[in-house]
């Protein structure tokens, strides 16, 4: 893993200011229509991926990472912020013109569950063809020979290609996945959790395969998992969301070695692996998260549960701001990197 | 508490001991070989994982401690002793005397266990009432207790709660509630963290830690992480396509060993690897279990270090030094 991620010339996605509410069922009398609510789904997320860089995004269920990736995708509509792909500005462009648009397919997306992204009626061979006959416009011996490049690419047997994703395992459902994804030459790949649903055995090669794909066709990843082992086997760099905001990115290996914001030191207390006795440093994070309905926008999103929290943290949102070079965290006390969390309860 | 329980002895050592299990599945495509002379003791106030991959049986062999097999399934030989009762012979009505007050489990997906159209509250004092010696007066009292004692905030307002509007870690933590109202002696816990986020999952588990060794239980932890299972089990018991292949306490397994399976499970985990490039896969696939001339060791076929002799039965179980046994003819540092 290279410790500086290869940042040259622009970025190939920008990200800056972008938000996405959703307005909920408020308790609406004749006389007050317009008093609604809004659920934040993401709140203000700035952030770039360079070219051939992959970014891991981390953070629990409902934090907001499956809204950032349809946004990105283009599968829904910010409601403020910019997104801009390869020069153009594609948040402009409306989620339902998208389909059409030029950069359509050099935004790839591969699911989480392989199994039941796949349509069960379609071979192998289909699911890959189809994405290169709608946004390639191949057909005949074209098609199948790109087909048969790609599916070579992810080391998926020919012979599999005329299967039904029930005739295949696991890993060959991912690998159908990944090659469908790849196979119209995107420039920018999203994983959902490409891996949580394989077993460690073959989780490792499906790795490895993307690791490899990456270098040979110049991609950039966008990495989003649960599996915080993961995240820091394959990422160049990692964002850490929580209650739709970044709250540290910065290098994986140095987020890693040393987490700033409280937030990221809980997250990564409480992995567990063989031989490390993480019971015996794990941070609690007590009680829920805020709700993400109408948010207070000058009270830390973490405030109540954090064991750093001061006052300050009660009356001014703190900002996403440079710690070290290249690592950024929305803390107000994320400097004093070294001193752990005082009132941190250690089980 | 001293209502009559099933004749059981929560004391006798071990608390509970399968042995030579095998089960097999009916099916239409053939006969499943899914338990292959499986063993394994679990003293009590003991934590032991068992760990494997998908389809190597973890959940079969947890499904017949608990007497819920589905039809198709056969037992074709072996026992279940439980605190000296044996449960494969037991009738039906000693099994739900048993079941819920002295084996409670903890299924993978809460929400689909618990009842969607009963408040929690309500379920833990169905339990309760059944099993526990507590009249339906007192029941609701005490399953807020239980809801408190898994540290749910405001347990008095979630016991009215549907399962629907308690989130994902809270549902699990409800089953637990349920699992433990009765203060079983045996907890199996069925991948009780699967899909739950890893904080919450850190929760789960020292929750069940914590209560378990308070109240002397023993726990069965069922899981495909290796991970999980080394930060919170005293002893790992590997499994593979039916078979257990190793089992020791837990750090002798991590750090030596025995059994070739094993090796390479701890070698595809991304626990401590520097790098991808350190991780290695495990070669080849689980064999298929309705094959009749399935060999002796079920990993020879993928092993580094097969013999011709592998696939001889039987395959012979070795005692380790430190504890434990591995079932292999040629296991791992047994030159040295």
């Amino acid at each position: 893993m290279t410790p500086e991620p290869p940042l040259v010339g622009e970025p190939l996605l920008a990200v800056e200011g972008l938000r996405k509410l959703y307005p909920i069922a408020a308790k609406r009398t004749w006389r007050d229509r317009k008093l609604r609510s809004y659920l934040h789904a993401v709140d203000g997320v700035d952030f770039m991926i360079g070219a051939g860089e992959t970014v891991g995004l981390v953070g629990e269920s409902g934090c907001g990472k499956s809204t950032l990736v349809r946004l990105v995708t283009r599968l829904i509509d910010p409601s403020a912020g910019t997104i801009r792909f390869a020069g153009g500005d594609i948040g402009a462009v409306p989620a339902k013109e998208f389909g059409r648009a030029a950069q359509r397919a050099q935004i790839q997306m591969v699911f989480q569950d392989a199994a039941d992204s796949l349509n069960p009626r379609f071979t192998a061979f289909r699911a890959i063809a189809e994405p290169l006959r709608r946004l390639r416009g191949l057909n005949g011996a074209a098609l199948r020979a790109r087909v048969e490049e790609v599916a070579g690419l992810t080391g998926l047997p020919l012979e599999l290609l005329g299967r039904f994703p029930h005739q295949l395992s696991g890993g060959q459902q991912a690998r159908v996945g990944i090659a469908r994804a790849i196979a119209v030459e995107p420039r920018l790949l999203i994983l959902d959790e490409p891996t949580s649903a394989l077993d460690v055995s073959v989780q490792v090669v499906i790795l490895q395969l993307l690791q490899d794909l990456k270098t040979r066709l110049g991609l950039s990843y966008l990495f989003v998992s649960h599996d915080l082992n993961v995240v820091r086997l394959l990422c160049d760099r990692i964002l850490v969301m929580y209650l739709g905001h970044i709250v540290e990115s910065g290098p994986a290996d140095r987020v890693f070695a040393s987490p700033s914001h409280p937030y990221t030191q809980a997250l990564l207390s409480a992995v567990p692996s063989p031989g490390n006795s993480a019971r015996q440093r794990r941070i609690d994070l007590p009680g829920e998260p805020r709700s993400p309905i109408d948010p207070d926008p000058s009270i830390c999103p973490l405030y109540g549960r954090c064991g750093r929290a001061t006052d300050e943290c009660r009356t001014s949102m703190p900002a996403l701001r440079e710690i070290a070079p290249s690592r950024i965290a929305a803390c107000h006390y994320a400097a004093m990197e070294a001193t752990p969390p005082l009132a941190a309860v250690t089980v | 508490m001293s209502a009559p329980r099933a004749d059981i002895d929560r004391r006798s050592l071990p608390l509970l001991a399968i042995d030579d299990l095998s089960i097999e599945f009916r099916t239409r495509g053939g006969i499943v070989r899914a338990l292959d002379r499986v063993a394994f003791e679990l003293k009590r106030g003991e934590t032991l994982a068992l760990v494997g991959e998908s389809g190597s049986g973890k959940s079969v062999t947890a499904h017949a401690v608990m007497g819920i097999l589905p039809a198709a399934a056969h037992v074709a030989g072996g026992t279940i002793s439980f605190g000296g009762l044996s449960l494969l012979q037991a009738d039906a009505k000693t099994l739900d005397e048993i079941r819920g007050r002295e084996i409670a489990i903890i299924f993978q997906n809460p929400r689909a266990a618990l009842n969607p159209i009963r408040a929690v509250g309500k379920q833990i004092s169905d339990i309760l009432v059944r099993h526990g010696n507590v009249t339906a007066a007192q029941a609701p009292g005490r399953a807020i207790e239980m809801l408190a004692k898994v540290r749910i905030p405001d347990p008095k307002r979630r016991a009215a709660s549907y399962p629907f509007e308690l989130s994902g870690g809270m549902c699990q933590r409800v089953m637990i509630a349920m699992a433990l109202a009765c203060e079983p002696a045996l907890l199996i816990a069925d991948e009780p963290t699967t899909g739950v986020d890893i904080t919450t999952q850190a929760v789960i588990m020292d929750l069940i830690a914590e209560l378990a060794s308070a109240e002397g239980m023993a726990t069965l932890l069922i899981t495909h992480d290796l991970g999980l299972a080394s930060e919170y089990c005293d002893r790992i018991a590997v499994m593979h396509a039916g078979q257990v292949v190793e089992s020791a306490p837990t750090s002798l397994l991590l750090t030596r060993p025995h059994h070739p399976y094993t090796a390479k499970l701890i070698a595809a985990t991304p626990g401590d690897a520097a790098s991808l490039d350190d991780l290695a896969s495990i070669p080849g696939n689980l064999p298929d279990l309705r094959r009749d001339d399935l060999p002796a060791c079920r990993y020879s076929a993928r092993c580094e270090r097969r013999a011709d002799i592998c696939v001889m039965p039987p395959v012979p179980r070795v005692a380790l030094a430190g504890g434990g046994h591995v079932a292999c003819r040629r296991p791992l540092g047994a030159e040295a």
